[in-house]
């Protein structure tokens, strides 16, 4: 591991004085302070000043003069002089310029994804999945992706805040500090952290508990599945966790669950779903899965179910209870049928579900209440569903804990309380008023990554550690540990949870990675040599070898330990607010990230901000329209918030993201979007009833990177049923495999330019299966990190000048108040015959032998003549200096391999044409062999969840990219203009249930 | 046999040369007063344009409103508007002169002049819309050590280069050739020894001898012989910008011959304005006769119902082709949000104009006046409408978009007409506005012709 100091204070930069910080030098002379060095810098003239002393030499004098008032007018346009400093010392293996790949770990909301980081010269640039990680099975979703930019994050907080005020003062300081708190027995000490899922950090918190006998450790997250705990301990009597296998499911109900979406922070879910997806042949016809989706909000889940049932989140429950009594799993209820769409849907899913048997799989999602997880466990039980299994669980985020704490801190319990990252005075409900509880505690410590609304009010801030630049440990949901490993110096000095505690307790080892390290080398069995070895294999693998993933539990469902309430009414109508976690900023922890801010929620397209989404029907009653400014209130609390109207909303139930609106945030983040902390509240804390939504008659402009219409209902001036993005039922396609070519009539085409012949070595192509594709939009933020993508802002967006080289197309199809919709990833198609190319005046876009769409950046003049002529519209012109204002350490983010390309240049995605590059090269030192097939993967292809994106040659006929084009599903965008992209689609199959087709 | 009445009237040649030339050799101090201010205004909006460009220049093209999808908009659509101006100059010159059309010996100089401002105005769009203007030297086939590359020659944009470089240098040409022959009188009248030496250099060593004029005969001839087809080609060319693309509402193989009415009809319409307002304030009313005035509004007629038959020709194809992008492309330009620039366009190029089937219409000052503006505004739109709404919203609908001007698109335009104006200005003020030599040759047939008719020097 390589690792750069960073140097952070420029007032220590002068020479003369003795600085605190690195020096700098310029050369080994200066450093050494020769004789010889003085002289040459004391004479004014080095090489010539002898001359003036030479009569003869005079013309020769003036010569040298002309010729240095004409080089002196050059060096007047040279940049400022650097110097590049070698290693003294050979650094072993190291080659420099050459990327090294480590393996990690990314903890968020309680789940860990592993991860590989690719380094350049000891920066990280790039992030994807660990393979061997069960979580993210080599992929990567948007939060990993972009989390290197945080790293790079300008406004993290490097500096110790005191009373929320900035502070010269420091660790030592601090430590001080620590040392003055009379702790006792720790009657009056109260750590306050995220989910708990590192290991190190539980023997920190069990070494603390054994110190400070009497304090207490609270997890808080604004997003948990506490719920579902809470909602299993009422069926089989125990704190669980459910383990959904959705691979082993073939009939999925999603109740209210956003699986695929913003209820999963690990890839995971996505892969095991996708995996009945993938269509090569007859028999894998058979085995796809159905998804049924009900929920209010239209979420990813929803856009990838057969069937989707939009309800008010309150009537989810209803719905279960219905669905349950329906097949009988608890005793007692009854169906209540009905002959209006939901009755019909709900036959359809009983049936469906006796049929998949084993296969059938219920899942509710976080925001629902225990009773609706208690119901799903009992028809999964009921089926005796294969597809689910159980784990024991302790701790984890409640929010009972928080409100607890609160209590305490308000009657004057608490003396000190140590937050160890996280930011609960935003995240807090807003009954809690937990910054006026944080000000009744006499010593409050808050590490952090930014100077956010929790390090203001707290009496010391300190900095914490990204996970990029320091060590740790995290387990996977599945009991697999993964090592937390760190690429990067830490930049700021900041510090692990473990750290602090290690701080607070005097442990015996007060640095991350002695921590880390102890702890597992303890645990690993054998010699010293052998745990040292068993240490460095993990670094290597990315998980620990000898942890053993959790036993399932053993259940049994017991229905009278339901409770009565079950029968009850449900919650009181009205409208109804329902919180979900912001696509973007999860819970605000990402607002300052600019990648994640311009990153389009995958329904909504919205970037830089949140909404109060409403159905159009609400929006026809309200005479509301996209952006109108509303005022949501209920009991007190309220907020403004700008409408959007989303298709396929449930009727009277309103949507609204949580995350944005930070007050106290870096310059990307602060105030984009508004607080939906401020109407959350403990009693309506997923959802709730009761809202008065009243408009203020101001008006917000939203910014979307794409017109959203609907496409289908008024298709005719829409869409005019383009053959864009193709998709049948699986009954049509198995009628008549025909079906989707037959979608368009392409003419007999004929060129008036002699044919390219591309027979010749690699060609390459990539296949998008819209089966298997979620929509998930990761693969945006893999591009962006991949090819140095500017961000431009919302201001920008708003204009139209998002740069994003692949972008995820959302259509509807329907009616506009209960459509189902779509999602088509689309990169630049490298057409063969490129209506780009011919017009370019310069030549600066042509055609390589490998059949790629190459752009010449440095050759580009900007007419935007091909950018015109363009069907797909996926070139992308750089309108102004979009790397003008980013700040010198966000550059280390970006990835030596690709140019960053200036103002006035046309850009678009090459299929990653510096990896396809990097293993030509590699394949050429390694004697000249072939490329394998699956040797380049493009990144839009390694982070998919999905798998949905196969890049490869397609001159070779054994190649995964020419048998899924060989694929009768398979079709070109626009076939009939003779374009011949090489990029295809393979047709979305549709699993839809026949009895609701009708 | 009906004898058509004179064309100009004048007394004699001397007249003649007397009422042009006065206008040129007047003193400059002594211009009036309201010269000088319409001047000071179009000059300043000029430098306003230099302030659009500089900032665009130093800022980049996100200053103007264009975005994806919409690549080209104002930009483009003022380089066509501006181009299409250009081409009544020539098309008056070459074509009519041709034709012996005597009657365009009174407007051909102003026409000419205007082209030449007009191609001026328009290549500032070109060159300033390329995100790298400092590289758009590129796009000609100059030796440079940057990139030893050839253009790509399949592009219609390097096709447009070569046309209106080649437009603007015969039509420079064209203009100074027909200028030598006054610019001599202007020296032979010049009392100044400052325009002796400035007309001495100018005209070339005129002397107005027999082989003189022989071979400015045939010079003229030959150029009017290049320039007839020029008049087709440039139009045509830069049509092809739409036309060779693959864009429903570019895609069309219509657009050469309705660019060259549309040219026409927008460069007529251009000199009829510029002509109004110069033979009311220079008192031309005997050289610039009803008869021009009307000979050219039948010409805005013809050209009009040529353009209005292109566009009812682009609907019945984009149904009768059955394509579906292209029948929403029509659809939506009608009906789309850009509805009020079609209509602002079918009206002012196709409706307006068939008032001129009136005969009262055809020779009213007022109406010919408001309709030349129309239709000038219409053929901006024409262009506004065929770039931006084609584009707007082509093939996928997830990247339709719409398009803004902002203040800088705004002020860049109105720079241009500064400009077209300012140098317009100038041209009347210093340069005979009027081709004094072909005139008296007019007026040599028609005192033939009119032999004993007092030729009177009345204003109508």
């Amino acid at each position: 591991m390589s690792l750069i100091q960073i140097k952070t204070d420029p007032a220590n930069n002068g020479e003369g004085q003795a600085p605190a910080g690195p020096q700098y030098w310029r050369s080994l002379d200066q450093l050494a302070g020769t004789p010889e060095f003085r002289q040459w810098v004391e004479r004014e003239f080095p090489s010539t000043a002898s001359e003036m002393l030479d009569g003869d030499s005079r013309r020769h004098m003036l010569k040298i003069m002309a010729a240095s008032f004409g080089l002196a007018g050059l060096a007047a346009c040279r940049r400022p002089v650097e110097h590049i400093l070698p290693y003294s010392h050979g650094v072993e293996d190291l080659i420099p310029g050459a990327p090294y790949y480590y393996a990690t770990v990314m903890q968020l909301g309680g789940a860990a994804t592993g991860l590989i980081v690719e380094t350049h010269d000891g920066r990280p640039t790039k992030i994807e999945g660990n393979p061997d990680h069960p979580a993210s099975q080599g992929a990567a979703l948007a939060w990993q992706q972009a989390s290197i930019l945080s790293l790079y994050d300008p406004d993290r907080s490097a500096r110790f805040l005191e009373n929320g005020s900035p502070t010269t003062k420091s660790w030592p300081e601090f430590d001080a500090y620590l040392k003055g708190l009379s702790l006792g027995d720790g009657g009056g000490l109260r750590f306050l952290s995220e989910t708990v899922i590192s290991p190190t950090l539980e023997l920190m918190r069990s070494e603390a508990l054994k110190k400070f006998p009497k304090a207490k450790w609270i997890e808080y997250e604004a997003i948990t599945g506490e719920n579902e705990v809470a909602g299993l301990a009422m069926v089989f009597g125990q704190r669980l966790a459910s383990a959904p296998r959705f691979d082993k499911a073939k009939v999925i109900v999603a109740l209210d669950s956003d699986f695929l979406g913003l209820d999963s922070t690990t890839p995971q879910p996505t892969k095991l779903f996708s995996k009945r997806r993938h269509v090569s042949g007859e028999e894998d016809l058979e085995k796809i899965n159905r998804l049924y989706a009900v929920e209010a909000q239209f979420s990813i889940t929803g856009a990838n179910a057969d069937h989707r049932l939009r309800l008010k989140p309150s009537e989810v429950r209803q719905f279960a209870m219905d669905l349950a009594g329906a097949l009988g799993a608890i005793p007692g209820l009854s169906a209540t049928a009905g002959s209006d769409r939901r009755g019909k849907f709900l036959a359809a899913v009983v049936k469906d579900l006796k049929a998949a048997g084993a296969e059938a799989l219920v899942v509710a999602g976080p925001r629902q209440p225990a009773e609706v997880h208690a119901i799903a466990a009992m028809i999964n039980e009921a089926l005796r569903s294969e597809a689910i299994s159980y784990r024991k669980v302790e701790g984890g985020a409640a929010l009972d804990g928080l409100k607890a704490l609160t209590a305490e801190m308000n009657s004057g319990q608490v003396s000190t309380l140590v937050i160890l990252e996280g930011n609960p005075v935003y995240t807090a409900p807003a009954d809690l008023q937990f910054a006026a509880a944080m000000a009744k505690v006499a010593n409050t410590i808050h590490s952090g990554l930014e100077e956010d609304e929790t390090a203001a009010a707290a009496k010391w801030h300190v900095p914490a550690a990204h996970y990029l630049e320091t060590w740790s440990d995290a387990r996977a949901a599945d009991g697999t540990v993964a090592i937390q490993q760190p690429m990067i110096q830490s930049m700021y000095g900041g510090k692990t949870p473990a750290e602090m505690v290690a701080r607070i307790i005097d442990y015996k080892d007060k640095d991350a990675h002695a921590i880390v390290k102890n702890y597992w080398l303890a645990q690993f069995p054998g010699s010293a040599r052998q745990k040292e070895q068993a240490w460095r294999k993990a670094l290597n693998d990315g998980v620990v070898a000898g942890v053993k993933p959790y036993e399932p539990v053993k259940v049994s469902a017991n229905a009278s330990k339901l409770p009565a309430s079950l029968a009850a009414p449900p919650a009181p109508g009205g409208i109804e607010v329902a919180f979900v976690a912001g696509a973007s900023t999860y819970d605000g922890r990402f607002a300052n990230n600019a990648w994640l801010q311009e990153w389009p929620e995958p329904m909504t397209k919205l970037v830089w901000g949140n909404a109060a989404l409403i159905s159009p029907a609400m929006a026809r009653a309200r005479n509301l329209k996209d952006g109108d400014v509303i005022t949501i209130a209920r009991g007190g609390y309220k907020v403004d918030a700008p409408v959007m109207i989303q298709p396929g909303q449930a009727d009277d139930a309103v949507t609204i993201s949580l995350g944005y609106g930070r007050a106290k945030c870096g310059r990307v983040g602060k105030d984009v979007g508004f607080n939906a902390n401020l109407i959350r509240t403990s009693d309506a804390y997923w959802f709730g009833g009761g809202f008065s939504l009243t408009p203020t008659g101001n008006k917000v402009v939203m910014a979307t990177t794409q017109e959203h219409g609907i496409i289908g209902g008024s298709s005719a001036e829409r869409m005019n049923n383009r053959p864009l993005y193709r998709e049948v039922t699986i009954e049509e396609y198995k009628r008549n495999p025909k079906s989707i070519e037959e979608m368009n009539e392409i003419p007999e085409l004929q060129s008036i330019y002699p044919e390219r012949i591309y027979d010749k070595g690699y060609q390459w192509g990539l296949a998008i299966d819209l089966t298997a594709c979620t929509g998930c939009n990761s693969c945006v933020i893999a591009c962006q990190a991949e090819n140095n993508i500017p961000v431009v802002g919302k201001y920008q967006v708003t204009r139209g000048r998002e740069m994003h080289w692949i972008r995820m197309d959302r259509y509807y199809v329907g009616p506009e108040d209960d459509p189902r919709a779509v999602e088509q990833p689309v990169p630049c198609m490298q057409c063969e015959n490129a209506p780009c190319e011919n017009v370019c005046p310069v030549a600066a876009t042509s055609h390589s032998p490998e059949g790629l769409n190459d752009m010449a950046y440095n050759r580009c003049v900007g007419t935007r003549y091909c950018l015109n002529n363009c069907p797909f519209k996926v070139r992308h012109f750089n309108f102004l200096n979009f790397h003008k204002h980013m700040p010198q350490i966000e550059a280390m983010a970006s990835n030596p391999d690709v140019t960053v390309r200036m103002r006035g240049v046309m850009e678009k995605c090459t299929y990653c044409v510096q990896r396809i590059q990097e293993k030509k090269i590699q394949a050429k030192a390694e004697g000249r062999r072939a490329i394998q097939d699956g040797e380049i993967v493009t990144a839009c292809q390694q982070t998919c969840p999905a798998d949905a994106i196969v890049f490869g040659n397609i001159n070779d006929p054994q190649s995964r990219v020419s048998k899924l084009k060989k694929q009768e599903r398979n079709y070109q965008m626009l076939a009939e203009m003779d374009l011949r992209p090489r990029t295809s689609y393979l047709a979305k199959l549709r699993n839809a249930n026949p009895e609701l087709e009708a | 046999m009906e004898v058509n009445p004179p064309l100009v009237r004048a007394r004699d040649y001397h007249d003649l040369s007397e009422q042009i030339s006065s206008i040129v050799e007047g003193d400059v101090i002594k211009t009036p007063r309201k010269y000088w201010i319409t001047l000071g205004i179009t000059s300043s909006i000029t430098i306003l344009l230099a302030a659009m460009l500089t900032y665009l220049v130093s800022t980049g093209i996100g200053v103007w409103g264009n975005n994806r999808p919409i690549g080209w908009a104002w930009d483009i659509t003022n380089f066509v508007f501006w181009i299409g101006i250009g081409h009544a100059g020539t098309l008056i010159s070459a074509i009519l002169f041709l034709f012996r059309q005597k009657w365009r010996t009174s407007i051909n100089r102003s026409a000419e002049a205007m082209t030449l401002f007009a191609v001026m105005c328009a290549g500032i769009f070109p060159l300033f819309h390329t995100g790298r203007p400092w590289r758009a030297y590129w796009l000609f086939p100059v030796p440079n050590t940057d990139l030893s590359m050839w253009q790509n020659f399949r592009s219609p944009l390097i096709w447009d280069v070569f046309a209106v470089s080649t437009y603007f240098t015969v039509s420079l040409l064209f203009w100074y050739t027909g200028l030598v022959p006054d610019l001599a009188t202007l020296r032979d009248r010049a009392v100044s020894k400052l325009r002796q030496v400035v007309f001495g250099i100018l005209s070339l060593g005129w002397r107005g001898s027999a082989r003189h004029w022989t071979n400015y005969e045939a010079a003229y001839l030959i150029l009017a012989g290049i320039s007839t087809p020029l008049v087709l080609s440039v139009h045509t060319i830069v049509s092809f910008d739409f036309a060779t693309s693959v864009i429903p509402g570019w895609h069309t193989t219509i657009f050469p011959p309705y660019f060259v009415a549309g040219a026409i009809f927008s460069g007529f319409a251009c000199v009829m304005t510029l002509l109004l307002i110069a033979r009311w304030t220079l008192n031309l009313q005997n050289l610039i006769t009803m008869k021009h005035l009307e000979n050219m509004n039948k010409i805005i007629l013809v050209t009009g119902s040529v353009v209005g038959y292109a566009y009812a020709c682009e609907f019945f194809i984009a149904w009768y082709s059955g394509n579906i992008y292209e029948r929403f492309t029509f659809w939506n330009r009608a009906f789309g949000p850009y509805w009020w620039a079609a209509w602002s366009m079918y009206s002012c190029n196709v409706f307006i104009p068939q008032l001129y089937w009136i005969k009262a219409m055809r020779r009213s000052l007022p109406v010919m006046f408001i309709i030349s503006i129309t239709t000038n505004i219409g053929m901006w739109f024409e262009r506004f409408v065929i770039i931006v709404t084609s584009l707007h919203r082509d093939f996928l609908p997830s990247s339709w978009g719409y398009f803004r001007p902002t203040w800088v698109d705004m002020c860049t335009f109105a720079g241009t007409i500064g400009l077209f104006l300012t140098l317009f200005l100038l041209f009347a003020r210093f340069l005979p506005m009027i081709a004094i030599s072909e005139v008296k040759g007019v007026l040599a047939y028609e005192k033939q012709l009119f032999k004993g008719q007092a030729v009177e020097v009345a204003a109508e």
